[in-house]
């Protein structure tokens, strides 16, 4: 039998050893199980050359993801535009400012890279039917990718989720199950039911292999920079496990001598009304104390995140920030990156784009730092979010005169974009 | 009184498949050494090898969580609930 790259399931916490299974707690001290790889398998076939020679998506990385097979579930998720964002750098006096722009995926958010991968795994493991535990983004591409890979879908989200999300989730036609309470309680309940059911639950117990999907974000960064690392990243946090997973990329990449020594400062962007994470950040701990959240930012709306002590951990040792900023910013945050950039974001977005500021302001990020900020999901998701807050129609007579005495109007006031 | 300790469904071989153990101690501390002696083998899955309970294991006393109070010299009251939860849910097969 041909050598594998998964090695199997390794604790994050004890080091006990599981074979690669669907299984993410450790049975012995409850830790988060990991999967561990064959890195030597995989330094003798990965190499720049082999990368650009792969897919125009994330599966040019498929040596350093935890699938077996090369007949992978994919809607040419990722390898996304990461964009030179001139005109808010200027505006922020940041030379080397660049958006990661992860809302031009299949299904608008970065959620399309981890249920790609999760979906391959979860079928290559034998199984027919996938679920999830869903802010809403997830629950869209869980039903999107098991739909094309005809495979059994049940999604479980909080039930006063935004109708964009529930609208972009049940198009695709999977069972959708609303929960009267918080993300949390309905975790809980998706645990119980992984458990009883057998089914694949990407982010319970497929969850070692699914995370593994975020690296292709440091990956990415990497090499669309040219190689190289940048100086500071500004990551979204709702369980912490993104931003743990591009510092992962990052680290990857270095040890297999696909880009030299990185420095990146990681940086945690939350909602105030949310920010566990931060809030450890700031106090200078691990701990990190549970919260009922209460902000706009529904996709970041994880009051105990299950990855939040290692993601508060890689801040402090890389010498970042946690920021939480308020509702106002995030809505602010989401105006300012679409009037300059063109890059129109749902809140999660405006709760990053609101904490580059907060950083820049603090004077955490030098002019010249190489600083990416990412962006994941797209802004037509979170309507709600915006209304009433952006620019609406004149609305006039059809008649040439009607638009000349509007236009001279509009002519005396302000232009909307200098207001910022 | 002893207080009364929530077993998680994992360690429940080690309890004689007992969910609900009723144990004596004036800390978290005491009650962990007692439940090893009636108990043997239940401390290293609680705790790691320095003593310090693991990091994804979370114990409450009355509903609150011991890392919020003093931790292992929490005191523990008579008659007291006392639950040991996994921080992780589900992965009990």
């Amino acid at each position: 039998m041909a050598v594998k790259k998964i090695k199997g399931l390794k604790c994050k916490e004890c080091g006990q050893l599981y074979e690669a299974k669907a299984l993410h707690v450790c049975e012995f001290c409850f830790g988060p199980l990991e999967v561990d790889y064959n890195y030597d398998l995989i330094q003798s076939s990965v190499s720049r050359k082999s990368i650009q020679a792969g897919p125009i998506s994330l599966w040019r990385y498929w040596d350093l993801l935890p699938v077996e097979s090369h007949d992978v579930i994919t809607l040419e998720e990722g390898y996304t535009p990461l964009l030179r964002a001139r005109n808010l750098g200027k505006l922020l006096g940041l030379n080397n400012l660049y958006i990661k722009n992860d809302s031009t995926n299949p299904t608008f958010s970065f959620k399309d890279r981890v249920v790609s991968v999760a979906l391959t795994r979860a079928r290559e493991l034998g199984f027919d039917t996938v679920a999830c535990a869903s802010t809403g983004n997830l629950a869209g591409a869980v039903s999107a990718y098991g739909a094309v890979a005809n495979l059994k879908r049940f999604v479980f989200i909080p039930a006063d989720l935004e109708e964009g999300k529930v609208i972009g989730a049940g198009v695709y036609n999977p069972h959708i199950i609303a929960i009267e309470g918080t993300y949390d309680e309905v975790n809980r309940l998706c645990a119980e039911v992984a458990d009883a059911f057998k089914w694949a639950f990407v982010n319970v117990n497929i969850r070692p292999y699914y995370a593994e999907g975020s690296k292709t974000l440091g990956f990415e960064v990497a090499e669309q920079l040219g190689w190289r690392a940048p100086d500071q990243v500004i990551v979204p946090a709702a369980s912490g496990s993104l931003l743990t997973k591009i510092h992962k990329g990052l680290q990857e990449f270095q040890d297999l001598g696909l880009i030299d020594r990185h420095t990146t400062k990681l940086n945690c962007a939350q909602a105030a009304g949310c920010g566990p994470i931060a809030t450890a950040i700031n106090e200078h701990t691990d701990l990190i104390r549970p919260v009922r959240p209460k902000t706009i930012a529904k996709s970041l709306a994880i009051g105990n995140p299950a990855d939040g002590v290692y993601a508060a951990q890689l801040v402090m040792k890389t010498g970042g920030q946690g920021v939480s900023v308020s509702d106002e910013e995030i809505v602010e945050g989401i105006k300012l990156l679409a009037s300059t950039e063109g890059v129109f974001t749902e809140t999660a977005g405006g709760v990053t784009v609101a904490s580059l500021k907060r950083l820049v302001q603090n004077g955490k990020i030098a002019p010249d730092d190489v600083t990416v900020v990412y962006v994941t999901g797209n802004g037509l998701k979170t309507l709600d979010a915006v209304q009433g807050k952006v620019s609406r129609p004149h609305v006039i007579a059809a008649r040439l005169q009607d638009f000349r005495s509007l236009y001279e109007q509009l002519l005396n006031n302000v232009p909307a974009h200098s207001t910022i | 009184m002893p207080a009364k300790v929530r077993i998680p469904a994992p360690l429940r071989k080690l309890t004689n498949d007992q969910a609900v153990v009723e144990v004596t101690g004036q800390t978290i501390q005491d009650l962990l050494a007692s439940l090893e002696k009636q108990y043997p083998g239940l401390k290293e899955r609680i705790c790691d090898e320095s003593g310090q309970i693991r990091r994804f294991v979370n114990i409450f006393v009355n509903g609150e969580d011991i890392r919020f109070k003093q931790g292992p010299a929490t005191p523990v009251s008579e008659g007291a609930e006392v639950s040991i939860i996994p921080a992780i849910a589900g992965g009990t097969k």
